[in-house]
């Protein structure tokens, strides 16, 4: 808050960013000098403020992806000094607060980078293969009407507790951009065990993990080598745990295959 | 213009029934011939298109959105109320419809509310059929909270991210539909216009966000599930999208536009920090079930918390409303708050806002208790603020959250537009002058679900399958308007940004048609809001061209918007000279400073038609009809 904190001066820092035209364009890192950056503001009010000069000179401003900045859409994305979502582990980008640096600091800000998001335009990229794994099974094949009431399915809290866990997942890619080999491993066990846990999703559980997992691969992500890169930078703790569920589901699925 | 609201006859209880039977169906081999464009993908927009998708149409769904499921309902955060009393504390649909009614102060319509009430345990068994992981008790069974207005536990929640996984639930009923061919999507897609043929809806005008392709999209109908218009006040807990195009185009093509006024401004957000500010950020009214809110007794009082010794504590609301307590509904937490700090009485560096105190509650349950139900708006707000609230109490002031008001709907859903429908936070019914907490995500999804799947059929059955071809004229003539408007955007090279606009525009609302109002500053806000306008057309700054991503263009159009907008939700509380709920008229109240409705003049839904961007639109009355309850002065104490 505004005097809170009173020792908290404003902060002059140095910004590196990617800046691309489109897709097919080549890109390259800009340099910028931001001021009076009050450590109160967020990462992302940081970026309005640039971004307000920038438009003020004639210049055209820098596209990023935000939405809800209370860290739930999954919308914002960036890659900030190497990591994803930047320094404040379980936190995205629009949670971060400068507070987190210092007067003087340089912060590199890029993309994320995977074959599977092409670059739109600066920091925003297309997460649409993301949609299409989801499309690919992570549903519990239930029409609108004529279900059972709702308490006629039980579930033990400590199972539904987990598949909460697995259901927080946001959506927004931190995993395959902090990966290596860009897989979105973790994203996928995320809904694969969520629905593996629930009695609702028993019924297509194998056909939903071949099905989204074959959607993965044909979507350019690389495959899981247990680096567990992707939980250290998930903004919301899906655990490796998930990828644990999702072999074994596998596993399970290929043996017994009822897609044939 | 005649206003219908199409209420089917007979008792409140039996009416939804009935009406289903009139209804017209269109026979499932005909389905397949009507196309139903749907913008929007939050929980309304959704959960419509997979269940109109499962009927058999062909459905259409824009968002401006990356994914569908970044809809703004994702970030609710309390929880869902439907009437299936398995706490057994006396709910009943009964109840819930009169909480609700009496929640939004005799303003809304007593036969929508009793079917959204009705409705209301449909979607739970919806939810949890799909995999939606709510709460559950450690029997297995469903657990609920209470929220806000209401003296019995009929919330249904998934910790502090209620709306997420019930948003999740939709798009992945909304998704197998796009597997199956059954849905089209179209991601960063923004509608600009609506087409009428023949003075009916059938179809729209979108600009892909990306490449700023203009194209035209023919459909049978049309559904409006595009949120709610918060944002015109520039900061409010909505997301920064958020926005009011879709419907305020569709209000400029004919679609009345309902009680634009009813604004409902939340009590338990974090406070403003800086100008900076971009956003605010609520924290759940499910934090007032354990969290007590007081301020200091003696005006100035700027000792920390911890030294204000008990006594020397107004937990004003456990005082002044010994019935409800903490859990009054939102207007009068909201106002409450306004009045301490009015009182200089208000706490933190700018004395806008009052504490909201765990420290009974951890006392009494144990921190790992209040933590499991709180976890996650305790850590949302230890981010944003560098604070702990398990420490010290959290500091919350009042902030703009969710538009009651919107396109005005007949009991079908159906906009004045024949062919056009409202969904969701779009459109204006059910709540009144004030929402009840957990009560928007019952209404969107009991819209898109149960409702508009049965009433839209109606429409179509009456209706040829021919299609209307985007070459048509009226298609054209729709996107050279918005070509047109886009190019005037960017021509204008002025000195000062859309954010500069937007900004003088919310702080016009916020002083002048916020938490209280009054005839003199609504009518110089009137007149401020008008020459701004007149501004922005000649004085706003673009950069870039329509053919790229270009954010600022969107941004420049969705803010034009507000400006009429704005306008109009002015007169609007110019016009109502009452106070109810959510519309606090200064001049209006008892003298215990409670909200004074006046019955005899104003039991009235108040539709505005458009006549131009700068002449005064015209009033059309729906006029309330009250048979199963009572208007009464409502009275939480
Ligand atoms: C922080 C917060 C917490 C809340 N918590 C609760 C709660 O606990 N309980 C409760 O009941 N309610 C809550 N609410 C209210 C509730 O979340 C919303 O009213 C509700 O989710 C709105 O749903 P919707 O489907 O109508 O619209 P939204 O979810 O806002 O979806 C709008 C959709 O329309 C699209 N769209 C809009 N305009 C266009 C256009 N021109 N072209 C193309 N697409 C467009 C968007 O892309 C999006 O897909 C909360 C609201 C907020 C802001
Ligand atoms: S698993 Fe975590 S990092 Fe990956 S998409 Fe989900 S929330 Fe983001
Ligand atoms: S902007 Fe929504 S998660 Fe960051």
């Amino acid at each position: 808050m505004a005097g809170n904190n009173p020792n908290s001066k404003p902060m002059n820092l140095t910004l590196k960013v990617w800046r691309q035209k489109n897709t097919n364009a080549s890109g390259q890192l800009v340099t910028y000098n931001v001021k009076d950056i009050s450590p109160e503001m967020s990462f992302l009010e940081m970026m309005d403020v640039l971004n307000e000069d920038l438009l003020r000179q004639g210049q055209d401003p820098i596209a990023f992806d935000h939405d809800c900045r209370e860290g739930i859409c999954g919308m914002c994305s960036l890659y900030i000094n190497g990591r994803a979502h930047g320094p404040e582990s379980g936190t995205t980008t629009c949670q971060l607060h400068m507070r987190k640096f210092s007067d003087g600091d340089t912060i590199v800000i890029e993309p994320w980078r995977a074959n599977a998001f092409p670059i739109h335009k600066d920091l925003s990229v297309d997460r649409s293969a993301l949609d299409r794994i989801q499309q690919a099974g992570g549903y519990v094949s239930v029409n609108t009407g004529g279900v059972p009431d709702a308490n006629e399915i039980p579930i033990p809290k400590s199972i539904a507790d987990k598949a909460f866990d697995a259901a927080t997942c946001i959506q927004c890619g931190a995993c395959v951009a902090a990966c290596k080999n860009a897989s979105a491993m973790l994203f996928l066990s995320a809904k694969v065990s969520q629905l593996a846990l629930l009695p609702q999703g028993q019924v297509e559980r194998k056909t939903r993990v071949e099905n989204m997992l074959a959607q993965h691969d044909e979507e350019g992500f690389g495959s899981c080598t247990n680096i567990g890169s992707c939980a250290a930078e998930c903004p919301v703790g899906i655990s490796l745990e998930n990828i644990a569920i999702l072999n074994r589901e596998y596993i399970v699925a290929k043996a017994t295959s009822e897609n044939v | 213009m005649i206003l219908d609201s199409k209420i089917p006859d007979g008792p409140l209880a039996e009416k939804w029934e009935k009406h289903k039977f009139n209804v017209k169906l269109v026979n499932p081999a005909n389905k397949r011939k009507y196309d139903i464009i749907i913008v929007g993908s939050g929980l309304a927009g959704a959960s419509a298109a997979a269940t109109l998708a499962e009927l058999g149409y062909n459905v259409k769904v824009f968002s401006f959105h990356d994914s569908a499921r970044r809809a703004h309902s994702i970030a609710a955060q309390g929880g869902i109320n439907a009437a299936k009393n398995y706490q057994n504390d006396g709910d009943s649909v009964h109840r819930l419809f009169y909480d609700t009614i009496k929640g939004g102060d005799y303003r809304a319509r007593e036969a929508n509310v009793y079917r959204l009430a009705q409705v209301s345990v449909n979607i739970i068994d919806q939810c949890v059929a799909q995999g939606v992981p709510f709460a559950r008790e450690y029997g297995g069974l469903l657990a609920n909270r209470s929220f806000g207005g209401a003296q019995v536990s009929r919330t249904f929640y998934a910790r502090g991210q209620t709306g997420q996984q019930l948003l999740l639930g939709a798009y992945s009923a909304l998704n197998r539909q796009i597997a199956y061919g059954k849905v089209k999507m179209y991601p960063r897609t923004e509608m600009l216009d609506l087409v009428l043929v023949d003075g009916k809806a059938r179809g729209i005008v979108t600009r892909n966000l990306i490449t700023g392709h203009i194209e035209s999209h023919s459909a049978h109908a049309v559904i409006l599930a595009t949120g709610g218009y918060g944002n015109v006040f520039y900061l409010s807990t909505n997301a920064m999208g958020s926005n009011t195009t879709a419907i305020w185009r569709a209000h400029k093509k004919g679609a009345l536009f309902g009680n634009p006024c009813f604004t409902q401004i939340h009590p338990t957000c974090i406070p403003v920090s800086g100008d900076y500010q971009s956003k605010l950020t609520l924290m759940s009214e499910s934090l007032r079930n354990d969290g007590r809110v007081w301020v200091p007794k003696a005006k100035g009082d700027k000792r920390p918390p911890q030294n204000i010794p008990e006594d020397e504590r107004d937990y004003f609301l456990e005082r002044k409303y010994p019935a409800f307590g903490n859990l009054v509904p939102r207007d009068v937490a909201s106002r409450n708050a306004k009045q301490a700090c009015d009182e200089g009485r208000g706490v933190g560096s700018t004395g806008l806002a009052v504490y909201l105190d765990f420290a009974d509650a951890i006392k009494r349950d144990g921190l790992d208790k209040v933590s499991q139900k709180y976890g996650n708006l305790f850590d949302m707000y230890a981010k944003i603020t560098g604070e702990n609230p398990y420490e010290s109490p959290m500091r919350i002031y009042p902030a703009v959250h969710y538009t009651m008001g919107g396109l005005w709907v007949d009991y079908n859903l159906m906009t004045s537009i024949p062919g056009l429908y409202a969904a969701g936070e779009a459109n204006f019914s059910d709540h009144g002058a004030n929402r009840l907490g957990a009560s928007a995500l019952m209404q969107g999804l009991a819209d898109g679900y149960f409702v508009l799947p049965y009433t839209i059929g109606d429409y179509l059955a009456n209706m040829p399958a021919a299609k209307v071809s985007v070459d048509h004229p009226a298609f054209k003539e729709a996107e050279g308007a918005v070509r047109a408007d886009i190019q005037k955007l960017l021509s204008i090279n002025g000195t000062k940004t859309v954010d500069d606009f937007h900004k003088e525009l919310g702080h016009l609302m916020w002083d002048y048609c916020g938490m209280a109002r009054n005839a003199e500053g609504l009518t110089y806000a009137k007149g401020k809001i008008r020459e701004l306008r007149e501004e922005y057309w000649k004085n706003v700054k673009l950069v870039g061209v329509n053919e790229e991503f270009n954010q600022t263009l969107e941004k420049a159009g969705r803010v034009a918007d507000f400006l009429e907008l704005g306008e109009l939700m002015v007169t609007d509380a110019l016009n109502r000279n009452e106070s109810c709920g959510g519309h606090f008229r200064e001049e209006y109240q008892t003298p215990e400073n409670e909200a004074l409705r006046d019955d005899e003049n104003y039991t009235y839904v108040a539709a505005w038609e458009y006549t131009g961007s700068n002449s005064e639109p015209i009033l059309h009355k729906e006029e309330l009809q009250f048979e199963n309850v009572k208007l009464t002065q409502r009275s939480y104490k």
